[in-house]
């Protein structure tokens, strides 16, 4: 029988150098993995691998040195302890994301249910090429949002309240944008210089700044042979659903305007960025 | 509401001298020898310190009443020791 390797490769095995051994890759959302998922993969790697696991750049685990006639068995292993096989090849990868603001104290965006959203929606579904999304948290950035083909990155529409405020002092400081200036009894900020990082917020002492999650979007950031830093085209937005429908509508540009085998950026470059900056818009105002 | 006559501190620590995670370990003792609702005065470099500790305390319950410049790169932080 003629090893159908292209068929292998939908469902995460990478060929090894080694013959017939097959790295599988295994399918994680937003870098989490239960407890009982993880005693799954413990027993998979041991029964079918070498015993050990390959974590990979993007939060992605693999299980190397499993064999082709195993393939099968190792599947059904994993599926009944909940542990799915991942993808490769030209489609939409791994939902990266960093805990976010539910576990870290910067976070200014939920981001685990939001990864969740997105895998649900988007994962496996094929493409010119691979497509990477990336969830931020905040602008610290732990999670690089502009090297992935579509990056997510949580920030804070800020609002100031005169009632609470003490004048202290503190968000001019917290602020490294210096956008803010406190005076004896008055607190200005510039909103041309404000990134949304969420500081002033999280730093004053009397919730005097106020802030609603929003979303900056970032587009065609690429990290590998080609290194490009994917760039923003529309405003933050409080609107999880405008995220959405941008997130829908940046897919379909991809099917409809990429060539098989190009990365989205080159897409992108190919038909112009306008392009793809009026489309997102598009998306955004009929969310 | 503009909070002009400020209590003067119960006590006073100064963190120039040392990095994170000692600064806010140095904080936490000199307020752990504090009642609820007594003042430390914390003396703090500007950068990272002045950025962050006034949040940390925030987070950790106490209440940050003001940040001021000592115009030598230095700042002072008065800080109300919350509830335990
Ligand atoms: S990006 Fe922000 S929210 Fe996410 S882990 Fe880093 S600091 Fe926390
Ligand atoms: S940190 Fe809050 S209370 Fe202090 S000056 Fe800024 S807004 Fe006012
Ligand atoms: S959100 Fe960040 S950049 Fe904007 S004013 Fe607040 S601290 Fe400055």
């Amino acid at each position: 029988m003629a090893t159908d390797y292209k068929a292998l490769k939908n469902g995460g095995f990478m060929r090894q150098k080694q013959k017939d051994r097959f790295s599988l890759r295994l399918k994680v959302v937003g870098g989490q993995l239960t407890a009982e998922q993880l005693r799954t993969v413990t027993e998979a790697a041991e029964t079918y691998g070498q015993g050990y696991v390959h974590l990979t750049s993007r939060q992605g685990l693999e299980i190397p040195f499993v064999k082709l006639a195993d393939v099968e068995n190792i599947r059904q292993v994993l599926a009944k302890g909940g542990v799915e096989t991942g993808v490769c090849g030209p489609r939409v990868r791994t939902v990266t994301a960093c805990q976010g603001s539910d576990i870290c104290p910067s976070g200014c965006i939920e981001t685990m249910t939001l990864a969740r959203t997105l895998s649900d929606r988007y994962y496996g579904r094929q493409l010119p090429h691979k497509f990477k999304f990336g969830i931020t948290g905040c602008q610290n950035n732990c999670l690089k949002a502009e090297e992935n083909d579509m990056g997510i990155k949580g920030g804070l529409i800020i609002h100031w309240l005169a009632e609470p405020c003490t004048f202290c002092g503190v968000c001019a400081k917290a602020c490294r944008e210096k956008a803010i200036v406190v005076t004896e009894d008055k607190v200005e900020v510039d909103r041309a210089k404000c990134n949304h990082c969420g500081r002033c917020v999280k730093s004053c002492p009397t919730e005097a700044w106020q802030g609603q999650p929003g979303y900056l979007l970032s587009f065609g950031g690429l990290f590998g042979n080609k290194i490009e830093r994917g760039l923003e085209l529309t405003p933050i937005t409080g609107d999880l659903n405008a995220v959405l429908k941008v997130s829908d509508a940046t897919l379909d540009f991809f099917s409809t305007y990429g060539r098989a085998g190009e990365r989205f950026r080159f897409s992108i470059e190919r038909t112009g960025w306008e392009t793809l900056a009026q489309t997102v818009k598009e998306a955004a105002a009929n969310a | 509401m503009p909070n002009k006559t400020l209590p003067p501190p119960d006590s006073t620590v100064d963190i120039t001298e040392v990095v994170c995670p000692v600064t806010f370990v140095k904080v936490k003792v000199a307020l752990d020898d504090l009642e609820p609702g007594q003042i430390l005065s914390v003396r703090l470099n500007d950068g990272e310190p002045v950025e962050n500790v006034p949040r940390s305390l925030k987070d950790e319950g106490h209440r940050v009443l003001k940040l001021s410049a000592n115009g030598d790169g230095t700042y002072n932080l008065l800080v109300e020791k919350g509830q335990e």
